[in-house]
């Protein structure tokens, strides 16, 4: 079989790679055009769906509600219209109690309409943990081309699972953000091989703030929701005290290292400045001996 | 206002309070009967992975205790750290696990009310105001998702065409008035007036689920949102 990138895919795309064939069913789809009210303000071009794709589908048919952001049209930024709509599906997850999945591929708040993506995110983070605490699964995927940035990242980070690829970048300040605000010396967004050893998938897998690293292929993301929706995945005091223990831990053994490289030779990788040439074989048996795993901590 | 005339409005009968690297920790009482908790950022302060981290330890640390004190959360803060060292530690990961320490805490029958009394700016205000179950504003604030000549760099528009749109615009524009026609702050209280009487007066209404949206709709800031979630939360469970 020919391996399709994930990376390259646009929304519809994954959720079609990622969905059982022919489950999928869209909610608030492009044909009832509820784009943004702001744009236009702008003189910006708009999209009939606002840049995310809803609804409910089934993957080796468990059933789902499922989102996708749109990484090619304005970098996936939230903006009111694309916040609403997941806020609503997750509301709708805490009633169905059904598990959810979002193909994460956005740059943060859309700017434009700063105020209501940020309150958006806001939202959706608190109709998120709601459903959590229901016993929702919540899988994040994580290897679009935007990446996963600013509040999305936030939002990211209450998922109950989170699946990575080596394109996926996830931070909170992009690395134009960093070096525009503190210097090139803090941060060169030039450097790609900086960029991935700070915020990329292999980083994150290695220091358990992902889960399960996979691939770039749909393929491989669709097996890794299937593993990922089913462990349990519950929300509470003990989760929550095991994820404060896990993070100052994390900020005890690293918090002085300067670069990834000194993260991975902390871990007890060997050679670490050679782990981001591994492929994934070479790279799931140096990282699973050693990396620091989140057990279900989040 | 100040940090010290602030705590001495709101709690009348005395606070132990401190204040360290930025961050507040401590209790205060609204009469000698009724205890509150109080945590913070101040001072402008950037929260990165060490500060985020502390503040969730303490919120948990209240969550844990059987009471149910209610949590104030004090905000004067900058937007979150931009470094190299805070996203190689994982900064998404520790601020979204702030805004879980505050969003079980209330739900684990401590309310969180977020005060802000000074900035506040992108993730940071998320992962912590913005988190409360309740948020109200001094008229001191200036809440921001990103300073204009910032948004002017990355969206590529000219700052003059942003400082005229935000103007006649507030969906975009920084500074409390805007944020709060979006819904985001409950209400603005009166500095001139105890602030002790206005905690005991929002404490003594009933907390009600996530009421923001309607807020926006409601003050026109935010037309839309409310509507297209429950349209979609509608249709989800028609689909069934």
């Amino acid at each position: 079989m020919i391996r399709q990138s994930w990376y390259e895919q646009s929304a519809r795309g994954r959720l079609a790679n990622l969905l059982d064939p022919g489950s999928f069913s869209e909610f608030l789809g492009p044909e009832r055009r509820e784009m943004s009210p702001h744009l236009a303000l702008f003189d910006l071009p708009r999209q009939f769906d606002d840049g995310i794709i809803i609804g409910t589908g089934s993957i080796e048919g468990h059933k789902v509600l499922c989102a996708a952001q749109e990484g090619r049209f304005m970098g996936g930024a939230i903006g009111e219209i694309h916040g609403a709509k997941l806020t609503g599906l997750l509301h709708a997850a805490c009633r169905l109690q059904r598990d959810v999945v979002i193909a994460f591929d956005t740059g943060g708040v859309r700017l434009q309409e700063a105020n209501a993506g940020e309150l958006a995110i806001s939202e959706m983070i608190r109709a998120l943990l709601e459903a959590r605490a229901e016993g929702v699964r919540v899988v994040g995927l994580l290897g679009g081309r935007a990446g996963c940035y600013g509040g999305g990242s936030l939002i990211a980070g209450c998922c109950s699972a989170l699946v990575i690829s080596e394109q996926g970048r996830l931070s909170v300040s992009g690395p134009e953000v960093i070096e525009t605000n503190k210097g090139v010396e803090e941060f060169d967004s030039r450097d790609r091989a900086l960029v991935w050893r700070t915020m990329g998938g292999k980083h994150r897998y290695l220091i358990g703030a992902a889960d399960i690293f996979v691939d770039d292929d749909v393929a491989a993301f669709r097996l890794a929701a299937i593993e990922a929706l089913r462990v349990p995945a519950v929300l509470d005091q003990s989760v929550l005290a095991g994820e404060q223990a896990r993070l100052e831990l994390r900020l005890r053994r690293f918090g002085d290292a300067a670069d990834g490289i000194d993260v991975w030779a902390k871990l007890g990788v060997a050679r670490p400045a050679e782990l981001p040439e591994l492929d994934i074989d070479a790279f799931h048996a140096t990282a699973n001996a050693c990396r620091e795993g989140a057990d279900a901590a989040r | 206002m100040q940090l010290a005339e602030i705590l001495s409005s709101l709690f009348p009968a005395g606070h132990e309070i401190r204040e360290s690297g930025g961050l507040v920790t401590g209790t205060g009482r609204l009469d000698p009967n009724n205890r509150i908790d109080v945590v913070g950022i101040c001072g402008k302060t950037y929260p990165g992975v060490d500060e985020a981290v502390a503040l969730a330890g303490h919120i948990l640390k209240v969550a844990a205790r059987p009471d149910r004190a209610p949590l104030l959360l004090l905000v004067d803060s900058g937007s979150q750290r931009m470094s190299r060292r805070d996203e190689l530690l994982g900064l998404s990961e520790t601020l979204a696990h702030l805004a879980k320490a505050l969003w079980h805490a209330d739900r684990a029958g401590h309310r969180t009310v977020g005060l802000l009394y000074g900035g506040s700016a992108a993730g940071a205000f998320i992962a912590t105001a913005l988190a409360c179950g309740s948020l109200v504003a001094l008229p001191s604030a200036w809440p921001e998702v990103m300073d204009l000549p910032s948004m002017a760099r990355i969206t590529k528009l000219p700052i003059d065409l942003l400082k005229e749109k935000a103007a006649t615009t507030p969906v975009f524009a920084p500074g409390l008035d805007n944020l709060f026609a979006t819904g985001a702050i409950v209400e603005i209280w009166d500095p001139r007036e105890p602030l002790s009487g206005q905690l005991a007066a929002l404490l003594a209404r009933p907390a009600s689920d996530d009421p923001r949206a309607q807020l926006g709709a409601q003050r026109g800031g935010r037309l839309k949102a409310a509507a297209i979630a429950a349209e979609v939360e509608r249709l989800s469970l028609a689909h069934g």
